[in-house]
């Protein structure tokens, strides 16, 4: 099951990693989602072989682990609130300028330009 | 125990009454100020408890260690709490002096209180996951703050922040499972044994891992090209803090983690040469820079090398001399970006090319940029000076003769970029716009600003007791067993 699991986790930091690397500002944000998704997993078999649920009362040699459920927990709800604040600026974003490309960073153009051809004045800062 | 949780739980409360009252704009400012004084005072006074090198533990909930969530303050914590309560504090009076963030409807002061709780939880708490639920509290209120405005360039440069800080995050979550499956522990103290058993190879990727997530927040080479660009745009106030406080958080961090969990004993080859490029890559960067903005957050970076050089040598001289660096950077820097914001407010912008005359017409502000630029191109009798003498002393003696000589000639290179801003913005003829039509500045602004370079000479003047302090400070660094004792016994 472990095995299985490490696969699982593999595969979400590979697709995470390669979505996050895109210029889609949507695809940069479902990339962290996934990423997250695998280091939620990655606590969970960080707390060991799987048991009984966790509840007072039963037999407590036969618990799982119930620290790295609290934890994966606590960093599932963490990522919920960022995300929904990334998709309301992606929002904005495509409001302000009309497109889900991340623009090139304005500074860098106005040095490239500078580069290209160095007048005395530089480009025109916007 | 009431001072460890007032610094972390009073600016929570207080920014859920805050968001409560927004229709009452007076009574959202008494509550701001109010309860940093009240953190202040709490954190001032933790310090005096500490101030002899013990360790002040606490419990929360009353569960046992190693399970609960444990704050710790020793007197590193104590003093990052104070300098920081102080510097939010001073920082909420110039944003309610400032048009921009003055702005009466808006969740300017719940979403600072909760980053004032974030930063003080993220220096108190003595557990590996606690320290992530801080770093997240803190970015989160800085994800609002940085895209304050909403405009444009505050959305594309906001994003860049935001995506950068959250793959940090899902890193520094990676780390902490890997650190719990391999010890079945995240409590700091406990750690601090139990790092010890595992292989030494699991023992130094693990160390690694680590500086790279907290190397991503304090923006030390190569992982610092996210700073430049994201800080200058957002409103000054914001800028300030940011640059205060949010990039020591990660250097207090890289220095907790390795002299409490990846301890050497010995010069850290790695750390030096990362600490003397970071100090010349940024510095190189900030002397291309056009806009103050845009050059002072190089200088961000320049500046961390420093403190990242102080750890290296590990060292008690080389850590007090960090510490020492730390607090002097936090207050000359966030000055200087107070400045930044007075300068743009007087002029309308922060382009060199377009900035001229400053000292004809504003001599006030030059006054207030001349004292801490000097200071943090470290000339005598200033607090940089100070703070650089104990660190370059501390490579010499720890031999680090290569690192030495490149802080001093990044040194030369921050004085350059100083006068780069002296002579293009507070030299020359007065502007035609400054002339015809001057434009007040806000009182309230300028008395903060004030207020931080006047703290900033008292800090030259309380130099020697400051630096023993210090020393304290890098004697619980140096030798944990106090911070292990204290968090297992209490």
């Amino acid at each position: 099951m472990i095995a299985v699991l490490v696969v699982a986790i593999g595969v979400l930091y590979g697709c995470g990693v390669y979505l996050i690397l895109q210029r889609n500002l949507t695809r940069i944000i479902i990339g962290l989602a996934v990423i997250a998704h695998g280091a939620n997993l990655l606590l969970l078999v960080a707390g060991g072989r799987a048991g009984s649920p966790p509840i007072a009362g039963t037999d407590a040699t036969a618990f799982a682990d119930p620290l790295p459920q609290a934890l994966a927990l606590t960093a599932i709800v963490i990522t919920f609130g960022v995300t929904a604040y990334l998709l309301a600026i992606a929002y904005r974003s495509w409001l302000l300028t009309s497109s889900d490309i991340v623009e090139d960073d304005i500074e860098d153009r106005r040095i490239a330009a500078h580069l290209d051809s160095p007048p005395a004045h530089g480009g025109e800062h916007r | 125990m009431s001072d460890l949780v007032i610094p972390v739980a009073l600016p929570l409360a207080a920014a859920a009454v805050s968001t409560m009252l927004g229709r009452f704009p007076a009574a959202r400012r008494v509550i701001g100020v109010g309860t940093l004084l009240a953190t202040t005072a709490a954190a001032v006074d933790l310090l005096l408890t500490v101030s002899d090198g013990s360790v002040v533990v606490g419990h929360i909930g009353g569960w046992p260690w190693p399970l609960g969530i444990t704050l710790v303050a020793d007197p590193l914590a104590a003093i990052m709490v104070v300098v920081s309560s102080l510097m939010l504090l001073v920082v909420l009076v110039y944003a309610i002096g400032s048009p921009k963030t003055s702005d009466e409807t808006g969740f300017f002061h719940p979403v600072y209180l909760i980053l004032a709780a974030g930063v003080s939880l993220s220096f108190l708490t003595g557990d590996l996951f606690n320290l992530f639920v801080a770093f997240e509290v803190t970015l989160t209120a800085s994800y609002v703050l940085i895209t304050f405005g909403g405009d444009r360039l505050q959305v594309r440069h906001g994003v860049t922040y935001i995506v950068i800080s959250l793959v940090a995050s899902a890193l520094f979550l990676t780390a902490i499972g890997l650190v719990y499956a391999s010890t079945g522990t995240v409590n700091m103290a406990d750690l601090s044994d139990k790092l010890g058993e595992v292989t030494p190879a699991l023992r130094s990727g693990l160390g690694l891992l680590f500086l790279v997530v907290f190397g991503i927040k304090a923006a030390i080479f190569p992982l610092f090209f996210w700073l430049p660009d994201s800080y200058p745009v957002a409103p000054s106030p914001v800028t300030a803090i940011f640059a205060g406080l949010l990039t020591k958080i990660g250097v207090y961090a890289i220095i907790r983690s390795h002299t409490l969990l990846f301890s050497h004993g010995q010069p850290s080859r790695l750390l030096l040469v990362v600490a003397a490029l970071t100090m010349l890559i940024g510095v190189l960067g900030a002397v291309a820079q056009d806009d103050v903005k845009r050059i002072l957050s190089f200088h961000i970076v320049s500046q961390i090398g420093y403190m990242v050089f102080g750890l290296a040598l590990f060292t008690l001289a080389g850590l007090a001399a960090a510490v020492f660096y730390i607090v002097h950077h936090i207050i000359v820097k966030t000055t200087l970006f107070l400045v930044a914001g007075l300068m743009e407010e007087r002029a309308g912008t922060g382009a060199l090319r377009r900035l001229s005359g400053l000292m004809h017409t504003a001599p006030v502000l030059a006054v207030l940029f001349l004292l801490p630029a000097l200071s943090l191109a470290g000339v005598p009798p200033f607090s940089g000076f100070v703070a650089k003498l104990a660190l370059i002393q501390a490579g010499f003696d720890a031999g680090a003769h290569v690192t030495v000589g490149v802080s001093l000639l990044v040194s030369l290179l921050t004085l350059f970029s100083m006068t780069k801003i002296w002579a293009g913005a507070f030299w020359g003829d007065p502007m035609e716009s400054d002339t015809i039509e001057p434009r007040r500045l806000p009182p309230l602004m300028v008395g903060a600003t004030a207020c931080l370079v006047v703290a900033s000479l008292a800090f030259v003047v309380a130099a020697a007791p400051l630096y023993e302090l210090g020393e304290v400070a890098a004697r619980g660094l140096v030798d944990p067993s106090v911070y292990v004792t204290a968090v297992r016994g209490g």
